[in-house]
């Protein structure tokens, strides 16, 4: 008994001295390390705090930036994040990490500095995906959105009245763009590889409601067409774009929309779980190594991160939802200064929202898991109602137009995977519910990446193929 | 001053918009705009529209915090 409570004493002192002395290291400056920061004070820990974050803003939120920001209405640099509580912190902005050490537990900066660790927090988070051609790449009046000052050179290009904006890419990001343009009057082409606007997220079904919001609102929408070539003037400045299907447009401003790629270049020979879709980590936010073993010192939060999900067949899962990144980033501070018995599992129904043409698009849990729908509420002729989404006979996610107000019903049936179809909500149910199929893609074409990707081990969710080492 | 809104929490019923027309708008039925920055001069308005929130989806930074009738 006494060694039993002497053990447990050693231990209460090494973590009390780890609060108080230890140093922990957040890479990633943006909302998911602001969060840890402030809980990881939040939780006690009175140690030496370092951010690290390659742009050289303190935390901004970036969900206004393709909306207020773009319409002109918030200026590009306006969107700082409001902070929870004081955070003694030493902020290192503005210089990006370079590399991980494990065996000396150091990170290295852009500048060559070493910044030690005990902790070490990942939440380095995504950036745009570039457009592929490098030669074009160049061409003015080309962009992509990401950061504040991508958001404030949009708008300065969309305020100058282009005759035509092109946005290649039908995601959340470039519907909500393409809804802005028509707010400010300008002509606009969306081209979309897939079928439908937002059919990753929302199915095909679902998708052809958000086309015919776009094609009502003027927007020249062009399906199953991907842009192969862009050509600029004399003067380097984009003019003209050339689609799949033969034609040409001319165009001022073109925008790629075409996703995000994980920030992971950077721990590349750390031996990290790192891949197309972030650092694998488990369920507490600890990375795992290359072998699939969980580290002690290693956490992950935020948009880099890839968990297993209890409520998905522990799929494993990357979210790019803002929630998301605020949620596992307390977490993983709650992890990092806590003894095993009392951490805590990230486990969160994935949710979002879009606003575009006047209309509230918000989803929770994961319809792309489902194969089949029901409208359960209102009316989709109107732009008002609810839609549940199953498989094998339990509901995995709903979405909502203009319906939010509903969402809560559909996330506690979701929580204890109700049956499905669910029970009719007795309000507003439509005259029929009747399940039908929800025409999700194929998930291994690459064309409409979804904001919630399945990872997991079901081979036909990522195709994946493992090449032993040839000797 | 410094706010955010939690969009998911948000419900949309929409009682912080006539409280700080300035800072808030509404697109369509529910989707709320807002200025994540709003100048200090609307301090009084955006507090009270934070405050109306039935679902407490606005943060606001704690140093902005305070009376909303504060003069």
């Amino acid at each position: 008994m006494s060694t039993a409570t002497s053990t447990s004493d050693r231990v209460a002192d090494l973590v009390t001295s780890f609060k108080n002395n230890g140093r922990i290291v957040i890479v990633g400056g943006s909302l998911a390390g602001l969060r840890a920061a402030e809980a990881l004070r939040d939780e006690g820990f009175n140690g030496q705090l370092t951010v690290i974050g390659d742009e050289k803003h303190e935390p901004y939120d970036r969900p206004p930036l393709s909306k207020q920001v773009l319409k002109g209405w918030v200026p590009g640099d306006h969107t700082l994040l409001p902070r929870a509580r004081e955070v003694d912190a030493e902020w290192r902005l503005g210089v990006a990490a370079t590399g991980l050490d494990r065996k000396t537990k150091t990170v290295r900066l852009a500048n060559g500095d070493q910044v030690p660790y005990d902790r070490l927090l990942i939440a380095t988070g995504v950036r745009s995906r570039p457009w592929f051609n490098k030669a074009e790449a160049g061409l003015k009046g080309l962009f992509t959105i990401r950061t504040s000052e991508d958001a404030g050179r949009l708008q300065v290009a969309l305020a100058a009245k282009p005759k035509r904006v092109l946005i290649i890419g039908a995601g959340f990001i470039g519907s909500e763009m393409a809804s802005v343009c028509r707010e400010l009057g300008l002509e606009v082409t969306v081209a979309e590889r897939a079928a439908a606007p937002l059919i990753g997220a929302l199915g095909g079904v679902i998708a052809r409601v958000a086309a015919e919001m776009q094609r009502e609102a003027g927007v020249d929408l062009r399906t199953g067409v991907s842009v192969e070539k862009l050509e600029g003037d004399a003067g380097g400045h984009v003019r003209r774009a050339k689609l799949s299907d033969g034609t040409t447009l001319d165009v001022d401003v073109v925008v790629a929309s075409l996703g995000s790629i994980r920030n992971i270049e950077w721990l590349e020979g750390a031996g990290l779980a790192t891949g197309f879709w972030g650092v694998g980590c488990d369920a507490g936010c600890r990375a795992f190594d290359v072998n699939g073993v969980v580290t002690d010192s290693i956490f992950v939060a935020g948009d880099v991160a890839r968990m297993p999900h209890v409520l998905y067949e522990y799929q494993f899962l990357s979210i790019e939802h803002w929630d998301n990144a605020v949620y596992q980033a307390k977490i993983a501070a709650h992890n990092m200064v806590s003894l095993e018995p009392e951490r805590k599992p990230h486990l969160p129904l994935p949710r979002f929202w879009s606003g575009q043409f006047g209309v509230n698009i918000k989803g929770i849990g994961i319809p792309s898991f489902g194969d089949q729908l029901v409208i359960t509420q209102g009316s989709v002729k109107d732009r008002r109602f609810a839609a549940a989404y199953g498989k094998r006979g339990r509901i995995v996610g709903a979405i909502t137009f203009n319906h939010g107000k509903w969402l809560e019903y559909y996330e506690a049936l979701i929580n204890r995977s109700a049956p499905f179809p669910p029970p009719a909500p007795g309000y507003d149910a439509p005259a029929e519910m009747k399940p039908i199929p929800a025409e999700f893609p194929d998930p291994r074409t690459a064309t409409a990446l979804p904001t919630v990707v399945l990872t997991g081990h079901d081979p036909t969710d990522r195709a994946a193929t493992f090449e032993p080492a040839r000797r | 001053m410094r706010i955010v809104f939690d969009l998911n929490r948000c419900l949309g019923y929409a009682q912080c918009i006539p409280l700080a027309p300035d800072a808030l708008k509404l697109s369509g039925e529910e989707a709320v705009m807002y200025d994540p920055n709003p100048d200090d001069s609307q301090r009084q308005q955006v507090l009270r529209a934070v405050a109306s929130c039935p679902v407490q989806a606005i943060m606001v930074d704690f140093r902005d915090r305070g009376n909303g009738t504060a003069s």
